[in-house]
This record gives structure tokens, C-alpha cells and sequence, in this order.
């Protein structure tokens, strides 16, 4: 039985009036949607996936997208999207792959919880007269002070720190791989970043010889795969993290298509040109927390004890133990990743379905390490689902020392959360190995825009913390009282730790 | 709002309260009758070596006994009293205040390096947790804390603190914005040798809150006050730092003066900074601590309260305003403002 050819998505128009002709649409549309004829542009609608990249680029506005609405018969249960996947799975017998976040009709808990003000009794502080201090560490931090009393009265410091990462804002850039995004958009983020005093990850793909220059802001991953990891790749990092999870899609692996897998990759990530790269979901060294803290211990060895180590795992119901695990394995930092975090490619049904938001993770993890009295011996990054600075500020009241964003920085690169980034077609040059795509992404033009757009959530971060009296990161991190929920419930609220407005 | 004074005899000569109650009752305006407090050291010369227990109670009858209990499980009341009080118009007697001259049993807690003191100090967690209707409220050696909700002459004459000679006082005023008045509530704030009084609002309370909660103390005043006197604890007893060393930890210096620091000075404020960035304190404050060697007055770190500094003969003041300390002492000439952030002490020699 042929089930026949769902309905479109979007609905692409060129309106013959304004054209001109020029074919920038012809040329710019890695889904070949346009076609130039005789009597002017055609359009193969079926091929959008809305990734704006004709809009912004023709000269005259004649372009314009809609999502196209087809209704089927409507059913509360059976909505138009389980009955399309119903369709696809039925023809493919495959797993329905999906880009970026969690897409599911979750609450965003973000949204639900609201900063505070000062007013009268306590006065707010302008961050443009008053200092206000963003700078973070991030790292193994001592429980208490040893000194010692010489007989002149002079102490010293007998405690030694060990290293830490010094940001200048709480905003760092999370791990995408050199293979899922291009050359062009990794240079340019670690151009913005160390330009601003901030980090990034260089995901799983290695590290490319371009980024040479950037190496002091980057931090070097260290996932299943093991691509690209020798002690020369270590060394270059400012942190090393090992991913054992990734919160598009607890519990998996993940997969570079051999087609992404050029030359230049190939060299990085040190496989075979155009032979798949597969991480294993688990670490086939690393079965139990005994594993994990060999493999942190042996990873600072190499380098010898000169770089923190991150542990990153994807948000999931039992995060707060397996974070505790984690802190007493010797890691400097966490990173939770949460159910938002986007990804190149994932099955949707882990995508949408499996993990945590990121907001109850960290206010979870910093309960139970305060709980064990370890809170301040580790670090805390909290990452998937970071949208604007209100997210950032909100996720470090709940307890996070730093958070990751990965999506915005594209978005601030022009990406436009089309979610195909699988396909190895990004019309931006972002996703994607193509030649004649990347070189759309200018990596210096791009920078200035990542750089502007950390820039600016400072900024607005500063602006909060004024407005709540506070002018320093740390007395922000894990401050409950400056959040209320709003229309959560008490489960919810309690979890969360924090009180209901007005309360 | 809020007025605060202190005064410290660096050779512990003695003082009554009169003149304290006198200083106090010139900042009226910096309160609105719903708390006021005195604090006293060099009170119980008799008793000196024992832990001074204050407590609040609702009634003489379940509360009481539960309390007593749990002390003579962790030691002996060698003597206890209702605390003497005197009515007045203005306050409502809500609770009786009692005090019990208390001595631990040091080994019911081992592998302690103060055993007496964490058993003080487990035991006033415990009841101002667990114990409804009881609330200790000062627990120092030879100290008393005499507080309640009123003007400040009234709290003083309610306890007659006239009649109590101390080589140290601490005194506050309490305009009350985030919780109501209520005698808890009213400064100073005590645990074992350690006295509060603040004047302000922390902003970093939910942080430092949750940081001492980690080191087991239990915060149960609804007030950002008492972790200042928990902090102090934590940092200089358990810890081990300076008082000068614990303020640089609470109201630390900027990192844009940290860099202009010289290597070594640079490095240990990092280190400071670094590990006890959960204690640090953000908001409006003036905040003057006693212990029984010392008085520490400070303010946050860009001074958005005023604390004025009196220095005569043996004695240092500290207090909101200058009016306070020529109360006390008219013939005073040394009267300085601190810079932000910055400890002043002031040591007995003895
Ligand atoms: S895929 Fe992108 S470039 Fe092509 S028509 Fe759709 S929006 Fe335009
Ligand atoms: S990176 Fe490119 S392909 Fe991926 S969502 Fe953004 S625009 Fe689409």
C-alpha cells in the first residue's frame, strides 16, 4: 500500500513584481528550492526548511515563506505530527533523526521563575558608576585555608590551588565538533571568545591546526570516540572535559556521516577520509565511577596536573547522585547538560523524550553536593537551553558557576534553528563541510557577532545583579532568594528550592 | 536603617549599661520600636568558665524541659535562673528569658579540636530548630546577649542592663524590612563568643545561607543576620583565619585591586576570594562583631552604610553615627570613617 506524500511544510513565494531576476536565491539555496526559467523563478516548495538564507539574501524583499497549514482530520491524541512520523516509519522501517533541541510541549521552567529587584530598604547598584564583578573560576577550589603563623605576626599561605579557568564572564561556548560545524564557524567563535576572556569546547572532532592560535581559551573534549585525543591535543587545551553524555540524547552515542568526513576532518579527528565516525555510547573504558576517576586521574597525569578536568553528562533524573560521583572522582568541574541542549543529529525520540531540564538539574546538583558539604570543592556548568542573559542569570541562582550556550551562538552567527543541520547543507555555512558553503561564513564577521552578543548579555547580566544589590558573580551562584516561581507547583517549586511569588 | 554601637575597653575595664543605653536611645529615628539588644562581655565573672545560655521561652512547661533534657544529655547545668526582667508600657512580654550556667561533658564529642564549644553549638541548632516554643539566643562564656521587641530605653530597662558591667557592649536598634518584629528577630545576634550586630541588608544571603547550611549550622531566624555570626564562627574557629583575615573573606577587596596588589599579597587574596566566595557578603551593610578578645566593625564593600570609628585612651567605638559615640564619650577627639570594606579592630591587651 503506498501511503503517498505527506503535505508540505512551508509555502515559498517570489513575488514577480519586485524580482529582478538576479538568481541570489538560485544561488544561495543549498535545497535547491529555486529555479531560474524563462518566465522568472520557480519554486520547488516542497525542498524549504526554512532556513531564511533566500530572505535575507535577495535584494528586492520578493521572497516570503509561510508555514503552509494543512489540517487533517484533527484529534487531540493523534496530531498531525505522530501521524507523519507514523508515515515516514511506516515506508523507512528507520529511527526519525532530528537537529537542535528538544522540541516536545514542555514547560520552559525558565520562564517560570522571576528575578528580583531592590527598591527602598536596600539600595540597587548601578554597574555604570559601581564596580560589578563577573569574573568566575572555574576549577577545584579548597575547603578551607591552611596558614601558617610566622613569629612576626606574618601568615602565610600554606594551601596551593591547583588551576583553574578565569573567565570574565560566566558565558561560555559548549562543545560542537570540527565535522558537525564548519572550519569558518569555529574560528570565529574562538576568535569572540578569546577576544572576550571566555572559553570554548572544541567537541570531539580534535582540534584543528587553525585554532592553534585560540588554543589558551579552548577546552580540548575527550569523548567516547576518542577522535583526535593525543597528549599533544591535551596539552593544547586550557581544561579538558570528558563527555559521557550530551542532553539531546542521554544514554547514545554519537555519528559523523562519512560524507562530512573531508580531508581536513579526516586529519583532525585522525580517521580515514570519508569513513563514519562512530563514539560509542559508553566509554569502553569506563564502566563504573571507579573507571571515570582513573580516566580523569590519568588525563591529568598527562598534563601533568596543570589543567582542570570537566565531566560532562546529560541532565537525567538521577543527575544529582551520578554529579556527586563525579565531584569526589577528582573532576574540577560538572557540566549538565540539559534536555534543551541542541545537537547536529539525534533520533528525536531520545531528543524529545529522554532527560531533564536543565533548570532542576542544577538546582538538584547543587542540593545534594551542598548536602554533602563538596558544593565548593567543584565547579558547576550548566548548558542546553541557555536562550538570553535572564537564562544565564537564573541558572546561576539555581546554583551553576558558568553556563555553556552552543545554540545562540550559532543563532548570533545567523543560523536559524532549521534543525536539518544533519543534512551536511546549512545554507548559513555553519553546519556544514561543503567548500562552497563555508566560505559563506565569514569567521571575522562572525566573531564580532558571537563577541557582541556575549558582550551584550554581560552587559545585561551586570544589569541584573544591580538591580537585585549584588555586585559580584559569587554572590549569585546558588542565591534562591533572588528567584520566585511563578505558576509552578509545589512539587516543582520544591525541587527547585525556591519560593512562589510573592511568598 | 538600623543604629548600631559598640564599645571596647582594650584593659577590660569595666562598664554598666547606662551610658550604651544612653548612646543607643540617640539613634531612635534609625528604628521604629520593634527591636532592640544589648550585648555584653565580662558579665558572669562568677560563672566565667561556663557557657552562659540564653534562652526565650514560650512557656515554663514543655519547652523547658525538652531544653533542660537535652543539656544534661551533653553536660550539667551548674545554675540557672529566670533571667531578672522589669516590665514596661512599651513591650509586651511574649516570652520568659532564662539562663542556664552550663558545663559540657568535652568527651561526648570526640574528634573535635573544641569539643565544648561544637557541643554549644550542636545544642543550640538543635533547640532553635526542633524545640517549639524555646530559642537560645546568646551562648558565650562570661557574655549576654539582652534583647527584645521595643525602643531601645525600654528593652534596657526591661533588663535593667544598668545593673550589668561588661569591659565590651554592643548595642543595635532594629528597623525591621524583611521580617516583622519579633524578639528573635532583634540584634544582637550570638552564637558561642561570637555577637552581631548589622545594620542593612545582605543581598548574598541565599548564597551564604546555603554555604554554612553545608557546614552544618541550621539557619532558623528568617533573618540575614545570623549567618554573619555563623561565618565568623566557621571561619575563625573552625578554620582558623585572623578576624582581619575572616572580613577580607566577607567583604572582599575588588579583583581591580587585587591585581594592583603586590605577588604574594595578590596571591593569598585570590586564594581568599576563591575558596570562601559563598561567604562573601553583597548588599548594604555595617556590621560590627564582639568576641571576648576583640571587636571587628566593617562595612560592605562599596559602603552603602555609614559606620564611624571612635578611638579614646583605651576604649574604641564603633556605631552608625558619630552623636552615639559622643554620648558615651564627650570628650573624644579621634572620629574617623573606614574605608569600604575595610576591618578596623579593636584587641584587649590582656
Ligand atoms: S531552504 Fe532556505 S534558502 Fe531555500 S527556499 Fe527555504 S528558506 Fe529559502
Ligand atoms: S546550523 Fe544551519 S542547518 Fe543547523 S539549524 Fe542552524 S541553519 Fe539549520
Amino acid at each position: 500500500m503506498i501511503i503517498g506524500s505527506r503535505p508540505t511544510k512551508f509555502q515559498v513565494v517570489v513575488d514577480k513584481n519586485q524580482c529582478m531576476l538576479c538568481g541570489r536565491c538560485v544561488e544561495n539555496c543549498s535545497y535547491n528550492v529555486f529555479r531560474m526559467e524563462p518566465e522568472g523563478i520557480i519554486t520547488n516548495t516542497r525542498n524549504c526548511v526554512a532556513c531564511h538564507r533566500c530572505i535575507s539574501q535577495c535584494p528586492r524583499d520578493a521572497i516570503s515563506i509561510k508555514e503552509r497549514p494543512c489540517d487533517y482530520r484533527s484529534h487531540p491524541v493523534w496530531t498531525a505530527q505522530i501521524k507523519e512520523n507514523i508515515f515516514k516509519q511506516a515506508e523507512s522501517g528507520k529511527i526519525l533523526l532530528g537537529g537542535m533541541g528538544n522540541a516536545g510541549q514542555y514547560p520552559i521552567l525558565f520562564d517560570h521563575l522571576v528575578l528580583d529587584a531592590c527598591q527602598v530598604t536596600n539600595p540597587s547598584i548601578d554597574p555604570l558608576r559601581e564596580p560589578m564583578e563577573l569574573r568566575t573560576y572555574i576549577g577545584k577550589k579548597p575547603k578551607q585555608l591552611e596558614f601558617i603563623q610566622t613569629p612576626e605576626e606574618d601568615t602565610s599561605l600554606v594551601t596551593e590551588l591547583v588551576p583553574n579557568l578565569k573567565l570574565e564572564t560566566p558565558i561560555m561556548i559548549g562543545h560542537m565538533s570540527y565535522g558537525a560545524i564548519s572550519l569558518n564557524a569555529h574560528k570565529a567563535m574562538a576568535k569572540a571568545v578569546s577576544e572576550i576572556g571566555t572559553f570554548m569546547g572544541t567537541g570531539e572532532g580534535g582540534l584543528h591546526e587553525a585554532l592553534y592560535p585560540y588554543q589558551n581559551n579552548m577546552i580540548v573534549q575527550v569523548a567516547s570516540g576518542r577522535f583526535g585525543v593525543d597528549v599533544n591535543y591535551l596539552e593544547r587545551g586550557a581544561a579538558i572535559e570528558i563527555k559521557i553524555g550530551q542532553g539531546a540524547k542521554p544514554g547514545i552515542g554519537g555519528h559523523l556521516p562519512g560524507e562530512k568526513v573531508c580531508a581536513d576532518v579526516s586529519c583532525t579527528r585522525m580517521i580515514p577520509e570519508g569513513s563514519d565516525a562512530i563514539s560509542p555510547a559508553p566509554h569502553h573504558d569506563i564502566y563504573s565511577i571507579e573507571d571515570l576517576k582513573q580516566l580523569v586521574l590519568s588525563l591529568k597525569e598527562a598534563t601533568e596536573w596543570k589543567k582542570p578536568v570537566f565531566v560532562k553528562i546529560a541532565a537525567v533524573h538521577n543527575v544529582a547522585a551520578i554529579a556527586a560521583g563525579i565531584a569526589r572522582s577528582g573532576a574540577d568541574a560538572v557540566v549538565i547538560d540539559g534536555f534543551r541542549g541542541g545537537t547536529g543529529a539525534a533520533p528525536s525520540v531520545f531528543r524529545d523524550h529522554v532527560g531533564i531540564p536543565i533548570e532542576a538539574a542544577v538546582a538538584a546538583v547543587d542540593a545534594k553536593l551542598r548536602k554533602q558539604g563538596i558544593r565548593n570543592e567543584v565547579s558547576i556548568i550548566a548548558s542546553g537551553g541557555i536562550r538570553q542573559s535572564a537564562d544565564v542569570a537564573k541558572a546561576i541562582c539555581l546554583g551553576a558557576d558558568a553556563v555553556y550556550i552552543g545554540t545562540a551562538a550559532l543563532v548570533a552567527m545567523g543560523c536559524r534553528v532549521c534543525g536539518t543541520c544533519y543534512r551536511g547543507l546549512c545554507s548559513w555555512g555553519i553546519a556544514t563541510q561543503r567548500p562552497d558553503l563555508v566560505t559563506r561564513l565569514n569567521p571575522d564577521e562572525a566573531a564580532n557577532n558571537v563577541k557582541n552578543l556575549i558582550d551584550a548579555w554581560t552587559l545585561e547580566l551586570a544589569e541584573l545583579m544591580g538591580a537585585a544589590g549584588i555586585n559580584s558573580i559569587e554572590s549569585l551562584r546558588g542565591n534562591r532568594d533572588r528567584l520566585r516561581g511563578y505558576m509552578l507547583d509545589q512539587s516543582m517549586l520544591d525541587v527547585l528550592d525556591v519560593n512562589a511569588i510573592g511568598a | 536603617m538600623c543604629g548600631i554601637i559598640g564599645v571596647i575597653d582594650k584593659q577590660r575595664e569595666l562598664m554598666d549599661g547606662s551610658s550604651i543605653r544612653d548612646a543607643l536611645s540617640i539613634m531612635d529615628e534609625r528604628g521604629s520600636g520593634e527591636g532592640a539588644g544589648y550585648a555584653a562581655y565580662g558579665v558572669y565573672p562568677d560563672y566565667a568558665d561556663l557557657y552562659a545560655i540564653h534562652v526565650f521561652y514560650d512557656n515554663l512547661v514543655e519547652p523547658k524541659t525538652q531544653v533542660e533534657d537535652l543539656l544534661e544529655t551533653w553536660g550539667m547545668i551548674e545554675h540557672d535562673e529566670e533571667i531578672p526582667t522589669w516590665e514596661q508600657n512599651g513591650i509586651t512580654k511574649i516570652h520568659t528569658p532564662w539562663r542556664y550556667f552550663f558545663r559540657p561533658k568535652t568527651r561526648l564529642m570526640q574528634r573535635s579540636k573544641t569539643p565544648d564549644d561544637e557541643i554549644v553549638k550542636h545544642i543550640v541548632m538543635e533547640v532553635n530548630k526542633s524545640i517549639k516554643g524555646a530559642l537560645v539566643f546568646s551562648s558565650g562564656k562570661n557574655i549576654g546577649v539582652f534583647k527584645a521587641s521595643g525602643w531601645p530605653e525600654e528593652v534596657a530597662d526591661f533588663y535593667r542592663v544598668e545593673k550589668y558591667e561588661g569591659y565590651l557592649w554592643l548595642a543595635h536598634n532594629r528597623y525591621p524590612t524583611n521580617t516583622p518584629g519579633w524578639w528573635g528577630g532583634a540584634h544582637p545576634f550570638n552564637l558561642l563568643n561570637w555577637s552581631v550586630v548589622h545594620n542593612g541588608e545582605i543581598t548574598s544571603y541565599g548564597t551564604n545561607r546555603r554555604y554554612i547550611e553545608s557546614f552544618g549550622y541550621d539557619c532558623t531566624m528568617y533573618t540575614d543576620t545570623e549567618v554573619v555570626a555563623y561565618l565568623m564562627d566557621l571561619l575563625v574557629r573552625r578554620h582558623g583565619l585572623t578576624q582581619e583575615l575572616a572580613v577580607r573573606a566577607l567583604a572582599p577587596p575588588f579583583w581591580e585591586e587585587i591585581e594592583r596588589m603586590p605577588e604574594n599579597e595578590q596571591k593569598f587574596t585570590t586564594a581568599l576570594r576563591l575558596t570562601y566566595g559563598s561567604a562573601m557578603m553583597n548588599g548594604p551593610f555595617a556590621i560590627a562583631v564582639a568576641s571576648p578578645d576583640s571587636i571587628v566593625g566593617f562595612s560592605d564593600r562599596i559602603k552603602l552604610r555609614p559606620l564611624v570609628i571612635g578611638e579614646h585612651d583605651n576604649r574604641i567605638f564603633i556605631s552608625s553615627e558619630e552623636a552615639a559615640i559622643r554620648t558615651i564619650d564627650s570628650a573624644i577627639s579621634r572620629i574617623y570613617m573606614p574605608k569600604a570594606g575595610h576591618p578596623i579592630v579593636g584587641r584587649t591587651v590582656t
